[in-house]
């Protein structure tokens, strides 16, 4: 740099942005939800706690659901052992491993969707790496979060990991035949905590034991799974009138 | 732990722009973090500082601004006390965010010769 003039000084250029740093992962989400739900599909992410008992909760869905075509894609960080359960539960399943990364991103959806045959289901499960931190800033394209809650957890759970719950679009409270052993977790004060962190609470009380609340499970995926349904008709509805969105 | 991926995106989206303008290195930095970001300020600082090294970024100053959640009637728009119920006894409707929840790349300041 020239001491005299300033001349060859670089020259400092401000750019704004303001651009989300999840913006990436948000693009990939949008092409894997324009898939499934254009397929028809029901995609629930599926996120709580290591042993919240997400899986356990898949395997009773299959038991209870009848003719449903149910399918799972499963994480962990290490083993396809939730995979492996809900294949011997009837529930197709393809396993990813993590390695050490704790949360599913869309781009891990998007290629685990491209080795295993979702095209048909009533619902797709995507079962996230066990952890009430990471997976809940990552959109993955799922039509709905569900976010497994087991008694045993405690009753702040939700003050605690508000950022985990805001995102919920339902609440299954697991485990609730261990109630009666757990004097000091009250379901009010689960309820209230909720209602401070997610704007519309939404909380189905289950057992995978007793099958308690599997029934309303069921309803509650029947009523989304109609809305994936009616929206799809209406998109190709609006396709045969060839409206925006007719080439895919 | 994903604060490492996050700062790996702010710094591949920096050097994008970096290219576009010419730029030779990045003098500054500027990100703001939400509250309900689900993102660590902290960790996203030291996951910045180990991941800079040998990049456009090497010198360049991050700064973090945290961002509050705010959370207001979807209706009337009043606003929700820290800590109650996310719901408008008023309009006896939800609350929604209106701040705090993005994990934003706001400005860069580039050094271009």
């Amino acid at each position: 740099m020239c001491e005299v003039c300033g001349c060859g000084d670089p020259e400092i250029v401000p750019v704004d942005v303001h651009e989300s740093l999840l913006a990436g992962n948000d693009h990939r989400a949008r092409h894997n939800r324009e898939h499934l739900a254009g397929h028809g599909v029901l995609s629930v992410n599926l996120m709580g706690s290591p042993g919240a008992g997400k899986t356990a909760i898949l395997e009773a869905t299959a038991r209870a659901s009848g003719g449903w075509a149910l399918g799972a894609i499963t994480a962990d960080l290490a083993t396809e052992r939730d995979a492996e359960r809900l294949r011997a539960a009837g529930i197709p399943s393809h396993g990813i491993t993590t390695g050490s990364v704790c949360h599913l991103d869309a781009a891990l959806v998007h290629d685990a969707l491209h080795r295993f045959p979702w095209h048909r289901l009533d619902v797709l499960f995507i079962e996230n790496v066990g952890n009430l931190v990471c997976p809940a800033i990552y959109d993955l394209g799922q039509a709905a979060n569900v976010v497994a809650l087991s008694v045993t957890e405690g009753e702040d759970k939700p003050l605690k990991y508000p950022v985990m719950f805001r995102r919920a679009d339902l609440v299954l409270l697991t485990k609730v035949d261990l109630l009666p052993h757990l004097p000091g977790v009250r379901v009010e004060a689960i309820e209230d905590a909720l209602a401070r962190v997610m704007p519309v609470p939404a909380m189905i009380p289950v057992s995978a034991t007793t099958t308690e609340g599997v029934a309303l499970w069921l309803e509650w995926l029947a009523a989304r799974r109609d809305q994936v349904a009616a929206s799809r008709a209406r998109g190709s509805a609006g396709r045969a009138l060839g409206e925006p969105g007719a080439r895919e | 732990m994903h604060e490492w991926s996050l700062v790996q995106s702010l710094l591949s989206r920096v050097e994008e722009e970096a290219r576009k303008h010419g730029a030779v290195a990045v003098r500054r930095l500027e990100v703001s973090i939400g509250e309900l970001a689900g993102v660590e300020p902290a960790l996203f600082d030291s996951a910045y500082e180990l991941f800079r090294t040998d990049t456009l970024c090497s010198n360049a100053r991050l700064e973090i601004r945290y961002v509050p959640a705010r959370w207001v009637c979807g209706q009337c728009g009043a606003r929700v006390a820290e800590g109650a119920a996310l719901w408008c006894t008023g309009c006896d409707g939800p609350a929604r965010l209106a701040a705090g929840d993005g994990i934003v790349l706001e400005r860069i300041e580039l050094e271009v010769p």
